[in-house]
């Protein structure tokens, strides 16, 4: 094992792993994190600290961290490159490490024209691909991106996201080839609600041998209605939406739709579970994480192993 | 070339504010191409001036005059016999040219009638699009001639990211997604092979972050003493 990582130990021991993600709160009140950790303790592997997730400034993805930390979970850290350059981000990975975190998540971060600070500068000093070859550097080969040689190496589980239904998709499993090359770990996919599609791209996934030297976790997100079907096929970039799953929420009466999404979405984690290469899931309930509990019970998931 | 926006009338009207005699300074090189601040514009904002100031019961005196180029004394000198006869110079060239304007006479206010924005390209008529940020350090033969830095709304040296949607950029659907131009031209050059290479950290100290440019061609330069 590269690390203390608890998805890293239950991946080796060919466990199906479980994640899922916890937004920190928009203030101060570190009670805010634990009452959502609470939801999900006992019930998920690791859960994902988002970073300012859609560039809406949050209490820090570290700080958050360190609580669930306190709490008994695996965190893995969400860090985008919208914010910081090389310097702070090397500084936090190391700081990270120190403070216990085993998990990190590399991305770039969603552009601040869509959060609460659009008049934001960016920064991104390096992308999500460097990130991720940053941290192998600093943790494999024990220097920094200047060269300098470190005291103590940060023992991070290596982590990208990666979305397979983005254009050109063409690209998308070449672009996992890259995130692997640069020294990703574990990958965790945008959500799938086009099963046959995600397969296709597992097929070259494993053409190219990739699923063999990192750990793909399929994401899921369970769909509270047929308007938020349509509003995420409709608004958000690269996902996709098939119109058979928004006809079949909006076939149901509107007081059911959530428990048809629920019901859709544990039917498809079983399907994810099936397609070879695919080591766990990752659960992105936002905002409705007292259902995640309920998803992994009846996806037959739970208890989860020690 | 240079490309600029004139800036809005309510803008200028309010720099101009303290001043009844100004010289409104116009260029002829990109800021003219780019149908900013070359002669015409230059004509149409003393217009604008006049009739506000007409219509609020003032008065101001405006010369118009437009430099084959701001971005050298040779050409700034022209306006000495005449610049002290205003108040302030209002500069409808880019940043650079509105600067060395100023820098040339010391003692004169020179307002910016322009807001710079991007070194570009003529798309069509009336339309200007950005193709460079003045990095210093071209990466262009490895992304198929299409330049990440300053067309890639988040600059990614190894993307797309997961917003490129039907080629177009999550940030604007008016504007093509920069990585899915290089993943086609890569195609059609048969060169989809570089796109698997990572391409490294990138060093910017080549760029405005390594501090203020400056270029020297020794074997151009006059000796000072000769």
């Amino acid at each position: 094992m590269k690390t203390k990582s608890n998805i890293e130990r239950l991946l080796e021991k060919g466990e199906f792993v479980v994640t899922s993600e916890c937004g920190p709160p928009r203030g101060s009140d570190a009670e805010a994190v634990r009452k959502k950790g609470n939801l999900l303790k006992e019930v998920v592997d690791g859960v994902n600290v988002t970073d300012n997730q859609t560039s809406v400034v949050r209490m820090s993805s570290l700080a958050s961290c360190v609580i669930l930390k306190e709490m008994g979970f695996d965190p893995i850290w969400q860090l985008v490159c919208r914010d910081r350059n090389r310097i702070a981000i090397q500084s936090d990975i190391l700081g990270a490490a120190a403070l216990g975190i085993n998990n990190i998540l590399c991305l770039s971060g969603d552009h601040q024209s869509f959060g609460d600070n659009p008049k934001a500068k960016n920064v991104y000093d390096i992308d999500s691909i460097q990130l991720i070859h940053t941290v192998k550097t600093l943790r494999d080969e024990g220097k920094f991106l200047g060269g300098d040689e470190l005291k103590g190496t940060p023992s991070l589980f290596i982590g990208a996201a990666e979305n397979p239904f983005a254009d050109p998709y063409e690209i998308r499993a070449m672009r996992l080839g890259k995130k692997v090359k640069a020294g990703c770990d574990f990958i965790q996919t945008q959500c799938i609600y086009n099963v046959e599609k995600f397969s296709k791209w597992m097929g070259e996934v494993r053409e190219r041998g990739l699923h063999k030297q990192c750990a793909i976790l399929a994401g899921v997100t369970p769909l509270k209605s047929a308007g938020m079907a349509k509003y995420m096929k409709k608004n958000v970039p690269g996902m996709d939406v098939p119109d058979s799953l928004i006809e079949r929420l909006a076939a149901v009466p509107k007081e059911n739709q959530a428990q048809e999404g629920i019901k859709i979405c544990v039917e498809m984690i079983r399907q994810l579970k099936e397609i070879e290469g695919v080591r766990g899931v990752h659960i992105m309930a936002i905002e409705w994480e007292e259902k995640v509990a309920e998803i992994v019970k009846a996806a037959g998931l739970s208890p989860r192993p020690a | 070339m240079i490309v600029g926006n004139r800036k809005p009338l309510e803008e200028i009207l309010e720099m101009v504010k303290p001043y009844k005699k100004i010289l409104l300074l116009g260029c002829n090189e990109c800021i003219t191409v780019c149908a900013a601040g070359g002669e015409r514009e230059v004509g149409v904002l003393a217009s604008e001036l006049k009739l506000s100031r007409a219509k609020n019961g003032g008065e101001i005196e405006i010369k118009e005059h437009t430099l084959e180029r701001q971005c050298d004394f040779e050409y700034i000198d022209q306006i000495k016999p005449f610049v002290d006869d205003y108040e302030a110079i209002v500069s409808m060239a880019c940043g650079a040219g509105i600067q060395y304007t100023a820098e040339r006479f010391p003692g004169k206010v020179v307002l910016p009638a322009i807001n710079t924005t991007f070194l570009g390209v003529t798309l069509e008529q009336g339309v200007w699009s950005e193709r460079c940020q003045g990095c210093g350090e071209c990466i262009l033969h490895l992304t198929g001639g299409i330049c990440p830095v300053a067309r890639c709304a988040k600059s990614l040296f190894n993307g797309p990211c997961g917003g490129s949607s039907n080629g177009k950029c999550e940030v604007n659907p008016d504007t093509p997604c920069a990585w899915q131009l290089i993943v086609d031209r890569l195609k059609e050059l048969g060169q989809l092979e570089n796109y698997e290479k990572i391409i490294e950290v990138k060093n910017w100290s080549t760029s405005r972050d390594g501090g203020p440019r400056t270029r020297v061609r020794e074997d151009l330069r006059i000796p000072k003493d000769s």
